[in-house]
């Protein structure tokens, strides 16, 4: 069988005196999507930070292999270039850079460190027109600073828009659904749907089961207190729903 | 909280930034190269005799000799002024050298005459003084008349104490225009210098105008005649290159009538382990309806990465708005020398005249900058706007200082404001000093500042996005900067972008 491209083992992650992830255990092969369910506070959006390599989490034990190779040794940016893409659950504000603007730096600095030329300007405007049209992001919130003042669903429009230009091998999807109506949640879903592919894969960390119905997962894994405590198909995700994580807790007490 | 929604970073220290701006590295200084040039100088040391061994070498008239020997006379009952937020050694001005010239080269000249060592120089520098070159790609209109581009520019090139050349004269004559080196308009034009000389700035404004009255060496003179709009941007490249040498240069620019021009300067100085001083003094006079649009990007050498060396910058910058509806803009970038002390200020004189500046300034490493503005409102119905954006990185100091006054028959005098300080890292200080006086009830004056910190959150969203710590700076500090940069002529604003990168290199770890 060849190399997953993701594989998390028993990853102890600390933050200040507090242990938030105790010991998780994960295993994502190419071309599959994982769902990541679990209440607010169970670690999942520690998980996703730490995948990025955001400083202020320490790694006490464990690993993490991206296409074999140890994650943990690359700087975010490197990270970035080798195709690590993580969509936030609060974008953040970079007040004064035109979207198009920012697009085109992270496009470009990606290229650079993959040895890549700069894209020329006709080559860039295509490639955003064609992720634009996908997203339903006008023209005018390419021009505006990137986050700024933008509503929820631009936000996260914006965010899928930079995973579409930078076609990255694993997506993170940290509650890409929160601060969505029900008719932006449809467009971001479509969105990154069609970004599945055989090649690319995607990590979906959500609360809400109504995501996944949107994007429909291979392999759903319930997330409590640090640890992945249930793994199954994507009906998982609905019996969690029915049945709320209460019961999942106490198999972990248990 | 700014208008642009900077967050205000947690209060924690990175510690990791904090190191590497320890390990700064600002000795990557571009233009730090020296030009191996004979030079013509004047003993170290200043007095009367200095000050006649300059006029001689301008061969200047003696109502020209007599304003300098004024000017020193008073400046010696003057002191230093200390109220400047930056600290520096006592200044021996015993131990300068007052002019040095590349030798034979006594006033500008044609191209062909001009020391190839000092054309490779200025090329360096990326200043393109052959006229060639740039005629190169200008268009014949119909009736065989050259048209410059509107990418033209036409450059007085300084070089330490004179102006090697100045390119374009023929074109602009045509218009009317003179383009000079003030030498040469001391001489071919007594009767503007005459009349403007120090009708701005007074000899006796202050302790560094003064001195620069008495010993100043060269400089631009730009006369625009009543109605011309000059076809293309005018810029003067200062240079500093000998040792132990100051610079004092003198521009003055005057807008007749219904004209307008726009004018830019930049300049540059090789990396040299002692302080120099560089004091100029710019005048600028807009009459009737006139418009002058002033555009800087300074780059003097800031000196190495623990503070030695770099370029005192003491200056002096004013511009009269004497006749009505005149305006005058200055935009500013600074991002060089050790220390930045600086006012380009309007005196809006004229009724419904318009004072404009927009400024970046830049610090890093141990540089200190105490930079700003004043707008002095005289006339009726006088509007004046403010936009100044601080940026400290390392150890560096960044002071914004601007006065906005109110004479009492000034009705309807109006200023917007706007000073707002970035910080990276937290062993650097950002401070705002308005002074905002009015005489009168109807005037309106509105002030903000914000001070804010590039925040973690913004440097990780960043380079999750693949870009490296430095492009990330870059990135963010030229959003930051993004409304004065669009005040910049083109030519200067591509240039700028780079700067701002070049300047804040190692600010981030």
């Amino acid at each position: 069988m060849s190399t997953p491209m993701l594989e998390i083992k028993n990853l102890h992650v600390r933050v200040e005196d507090q242990e938030i992830l105790k010991g998780v255990n994960l295993t994502l092969n190419r071309g599959e999507v994982h769902a990541v369910m679990g209440r607010n506070g169970s670690g999942k959006s520690t998980l996703s930070y730490v995948l990025a390599g955001k400083d202020d989490y320490e790694i006490t034990d464990g690993e993490i292999l991206f296409n074999g190779e140890d994650l943990l040794e690359m700087e975010p940016d490197e990270r970035a270039a080798a195709g690590v893409f993580l969509a936030f659950q609060y974008p953040i504000e970079i007040p004064g850079v035109a979207t198009m603007t920012f697009l085109k730096a992270a496009m470009n600095a990606q290229r650079k460190s993959r040895g890549e030329g700069e894209l020329s300007t006709p080559e860039f405007m295509k490639a955003v027109k064609e992720a634009a049209s996908l997203l339903e992001v006008k023209q005018d919130m390419l021009k505006r600073p990137l986050n700024v003042g933008f509503s929820g669903g631009e936000k996260k429009r914006a965010e899928i828009l930079q995973m579409a230009l930078l076609a990255p091998q694993l997506c993170i999807l940290d509650e890409t659904d929160s601060g969505l109506d029900i008719d932006a949640l449809k467009v971001v879903s479509e969105g990154v749907n069609k970004l599945r592919g055989p090649d690319r894969t995607m990590l979906v960390i959500t609360h809400y089961q109504r995501l996944l119905n949107h994007i429909v997962p291979d392999v759903v894994h319930v997330f409590s207190d640090g640890r992945v405590v249930e793994t199954g198909g994507k009906e998982l995700a609905l019996e969690l729903e029915a049945k709320g994580y209460a019961d999942f807790d106490a198999e972990t007490a248990a | 909280m700014s208008d642009y929604g900077i967050p205000t970073l947690k209060e924690n220290i990175d510690r990791e930034t904090v190191d590497q701006v320890l390990a700064l590295d600002v000795d990557k200084y571009k233009y730090g190269f020296e030009t191996d040039i004979e030079s013509d100088m004047a003993p170290k040391g200043l007095d009367e005799d200095t000050i006649r061994f300059i006029s001689a070498k301008k061969e200047e008239p003696q109502w020209m000799l007599d304003w300098r020997l004024e000017a020193f006379r008073r400046w010696q009952t003057m002191i230093e002024p200390t109220w400047a937020r930056v600290k520096y050694p006592k200044i021996d001005f015993q131990d300068q050298h007052y002019y040095a010239a590349p030798k034979g080269s006594s006033g500008p000249k044609s191209l062909d005459e001009v020391d190839p060592e000092l054309l490779r120089t200025y090329e360096k520098l990326g200043i393109p003084l052959s006229e060639q070159k740039i005629l190169a790609g200008v268009q014949e209109d119909g009736n065989g008349e050259a048209t410059p581009f509107s990418g033209n520019v036409a450059v007085d090139a300084v070089f330490d104490s004179v102006s090697v050349v100045t390119t374009f004269r023929k074109e602009l004559a045509k218009s009317g225009i003179i383009f000079c080196s003030i030498s040469e308009a001391v001489r071919e034009y007594p009767e503007l210098v005459q009349k403007y000389l120090g009708s701005v700035v007074p000899v006796t404004d202050n302790y560094y105008a003064t001195l620069n009255s008495a010993v100043f060496t060269d400089g631009s003179f730009v006369y625009i005649p009543k109605g011309v709009r000059c076809p293309m941007e005018l810029s003067t490249y200062f240079r500093i290159n000998e040792r132990n040498t100051g610079q004092f240069e003198r521009t003055l620019i005057i807008a007749e009538e219904g004209s307008y021009v726009s004018y830019l300067e930049g300049c540059t100085a090789p990396m040299r382990d002692e302080n120099q001083l560089h004091a100029a003094v710019v005048e600028l006079v807009a009459l009737d309806d006139a418009e002058i649009k002033y555009s800087t990007v300074q780059n003097w050498y800031p000196g190495d990465k623990n503070g030695k060396g770099g370029i005192y910058n003491f200056v002096t910058k004013r511009g009269d708005c004497r006749g009505k509806n005149s305006k005058i803009s200055w935009t500013q970038v600074e991002t060089g020398s050790a220390i930045t002390w600086k006012y380009p200020s309007c005196i809006l004189r004229g009724d419904g005249s318009r004072g404009e500046f927009y400024s970046i300034a830049i610090s890093n490493g141990h540089q200190q900058v105490d930079s700003g503005t004043k707008m002095i409102h005289l006339g009726k119905n006088t509007s004046s706007r403010i936009i100044s954006k601080g940026i400290a990185a390392g150890f560096s100091d960044n002071t914004y200082r601007g006065q906005v006054s109110c004479h009492r028959k000034a009705t309807n005098a109006r200023n917007f404001t706007q000073c707002d300080s970035l910080l990276i890292g937290d062993t650097c200080g950002a401070h705002t000093v308005p002074y905002i006086e009015s005489r009168n009830s109807s005037a309106v004056f509105e002030h903000e500042a914000t001070t804010s910190k590039i925040s973690d959150d913004q440097m990780f969203y960043c380079l999750q996005r693949g870009l490296s710590e430095e492009e990330a700076v870059a990135l963010i500090v030229n959003g930051f900067v993004r409304d004065v940069l669009q005040h910049l002529p083109m030519e200067f604003m591509v240039e700028t972008q780079k700067l701002i990168g070049i300047s804040l290199e190692g600010s981030v770890g």
